[in-house]
């Protein structure tokens, strides 16, 4: 039996690049850094892909951000994605979690599917709650911080291994459910030459707040529920000292700990 | 009197985590602190919780609370948010302490804010964002606020509470139990501290080269009774198990000493370390960006480095 599923994807200021906050809004700074796809959800369609290797059916890919995301969404086509959904629209800027989960599970209504799969956490944002609140939101099975995923789409369940501080968890559920992986559960495919030209032709659907059913009121910096009031920069860390072994290296950090006291 | 503040206790079959009673030290702070222990052992962890100045205790002791993913734990937050009307909910910023606070601010209407380091006055979060170099502060402008802290972000002090026992019971909808844990599966290394709440961490990148190598870091961290970190080449390559890995997509720690040998200090990995007290760093190439934020360097091999230091430390420590 086929196995519909929609990836959630964020595109994301790179990583490797040193974040600031606007003064203005006091929103992420955008523009400081190149947008890319957050790297965790690369791991969330690779493995998409791979259950509709083995199971077949569609993978969609859903993701909301400004217009610029367009980009993450062909790069996820041309891994494989059969199609899109971008929701955009200006009203969405500055929104917190609880408004971008409404606006993800909202854009979720729209389609049938048996799997939604995200990536585990945001590299902006980092505050891993979205695939917790799309369970929520969407009364779902919240299957997350997955090692490893097996369908069995006849059966209508799921067995997924969760990763835990101390190992991981076996946890069992039907299907549909919302899933999240984490970076050990595979290694994601690059683009072919074939992908990115097959990628240019795939439908996108373009979803505002209209189509959502969705006021502008409750989304956005407008519908925030928790707001920055302020903010500063720490000063950069005093310079340390920094010494050449000369045999002695281990000598001189102990005798360093016991001028703090750790020792 | 003043509002309560509720705190989510994390425990394993009744042991508490410190960082519950860093929270409950926080709370007092700002509020009336109020324990909620969920899961089987709950009974045995409340004498430590009103050590820690828990003036209420509510406890969920039914096994049942903590077979399934998360759900059980945020309705039963739920609960107490609608009938005890707290100034604030403070949940552990673990994996799943973020997950229960996401539901909950759902759930309940509310505003949630991750990865507090303090709280000030009025229900202030203190975060420290991008590595440490920025510091934000957030408020929650809808319903109840329900932040997450960080561990270590706070002493914990003992302070004995009232300990007001209330037992509670959950009305769980369908979603809640829909995800169930059928098996907990331990691949840890035992008998050392737990990395995100270790006063000392010692961590190992690509530089230790080898599973094997990690004695190395393993035996210094012994030394010191540290927990033993690595950064993510050192996972990916197999040298050390993913749980352990330090930064953006790791943990984050904020320990007293973080001591790194053989890593560069490339900015995902800071992320997850920059805030540590003291940083000591051992690299053979003088360049390596980890001397930037490290309180004392040493350019050499961590293999001839880091043995002499365990052993001065074992001398030193007689
Ligand atoms: C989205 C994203 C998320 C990421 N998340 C994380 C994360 O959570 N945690 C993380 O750590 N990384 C993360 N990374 C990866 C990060 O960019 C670096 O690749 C990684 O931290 C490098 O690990 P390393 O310092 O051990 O390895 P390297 O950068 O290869 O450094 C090894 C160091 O060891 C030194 N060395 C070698 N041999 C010796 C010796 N015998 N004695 C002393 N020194 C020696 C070398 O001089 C070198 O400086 C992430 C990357 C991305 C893109
Ligand atoms: N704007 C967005 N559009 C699509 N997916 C998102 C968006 N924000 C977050 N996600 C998904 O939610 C996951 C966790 O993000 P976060 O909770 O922000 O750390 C990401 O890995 C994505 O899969």
């Amino acid at each position: 039996m086929p196995l519909n599923i929609v990836v959630c994807v964020k595109q994301v200021p790179d990583s490797w690049a040193e974040k600031k906050l606007n003064e203005a809004d006091k929103t992420l700074d955008r523009a400081s850094a190149d947008p890319v796809m957050n790297e965790l959800d690369e791991y969330a369609i690779e493995e998409a892909l791979r259950l509709q290797e083995a199971h077949g059916g569609q993978v969609t890919i859903l993701c909301m951000g400004p217009e610029k995301a367009g980009e993450t969404i062909r790069k996820a086509l041309s891994m494989g994605a059969d199609d899109a959904i971008h929701v955009v629209d200006d009203a969405l800027h500055g929104s917190d979690a609880v408004a971008t989960s409404a606006a993800l599970a909202a854009a979720l209504g729209t389609v049938e599917c048996d799997l939604v799969i995200l990536g585990s956490e945001s590299t902006d944002a980092r505050m891993s709650v979205i695939p917790a609140m799309l369970a929520e939101r969407l009364q779902l099975p919240q299957m997350t911080f997955a090692k490893k995923v097996d369908a069995d789409p006849e059966a209508r369940t799921l067995t997924i291994q969760r990763q835990t501080d101390d190992g991981y968890d076996v946890v069992q559920s039907a299907l549909p459910a919302v899933v999240s992986v984490v970076e050990k559960i595979n290694e994601p495919r690059y683009p072919s030459f074939k992908g990115i030209m097959a990628a240019k032709k795939k439908p996108v659907a373009i979803l505002t707040l209209t189509e959502l059913a969705l006021e502008p009121a409750t989304v956005g910096l407008a519908g925030a529920w928790s707001g920055v009031n302020a903010f500063e920069q720490r000063p950069p860390r005093q310079a340390g000292t920094v010494v050449t072994d000369e045999g002695d290296g281990g000598t001189k950090i102990a005798d360093y700990l016991v001028t703090q006291k750790f020792l | 009197m003043s509002a309560e503040i509720l705190v989510l206790v994390e425990h394993t079959n009744g042991v508490v985590k410190k960082v519950s009673f860093e929270l409950l030290t926080l709370a007092a702070k700002h509020g009336s602190p109020s324990a909620v222990i969920v899961g089987a052992g709950a009974d045995q962890a409340v004498a430590d919780v009103v050590r820690y100045g828990a003036a209420k205790v509510y406890v969920g002791n039914d096994a049942a609370l903590t077979t399934s993913v998360v759900g059980p734990k945020v309705a039963i937050l739920n609960q107490l948010v609608d009938s005890a009307s707290p100034a604030a909910v403070l949940i552990p910023s673990t994996a799943e302490g973020k997950e229960i606070a996401g539901r909950l601010a759902v759930r309940s209407g509310s505003g949630v804010i991750t990865d507090a380091v303090d709280i000030e006055d009025g229900i202030v979060a203190v975060q420290s964002v991008f590595g440490g170099s920025t510091i934000v502060r957030s408020s929650v402008t809808t319903g109840t606020p329900i932040i997450t802290v960080r561990p270590n972000s706070t002493t914990p002090v003992e302070a004995a509470g009232a300990g007001e026992q209330v037992a509670v019971t959950a009305e769980l909808a369908p979603s809640d139990t829909a995800a169930v844990i059928t098996d907990h599966v331990v691949e840890a290394k035992g008998g050392r501290p737990e990395l995100s709440e270790a006063a000392t961490v010692v961590s190992g990148g690509r530089g230790v080269g080898s599973p094997e190598g990690f004695d190395v870091i393993e035996k210094l961290a012994d030394s010191l009774d540290a927990a033993v970190g690595a950064s993510r080449a050192a996972t990916d390559s197999g040298f050390y198990p993913h749980q352990y890995q330090v930064g953006q997509t790791g943990k984050t720690v904020s320990p007293q000493l973080y001591i790194a040998l053989g890593i560069s200090g490339a900015i995902q990995h800071r992320a997850g370390m920059q805030t540590s007290k003291t940083i000591v760093a051992v690299n053979k190439d003088p360049e390596a960006p980890i001397f930037e934020l490290a309180d004392f360097g040493v350019v050499g091999d961590l293999f001839a480095v880091g043995p002499q230091l365990t052993q001065e430390i074992a001398t030193r420590k007689g």
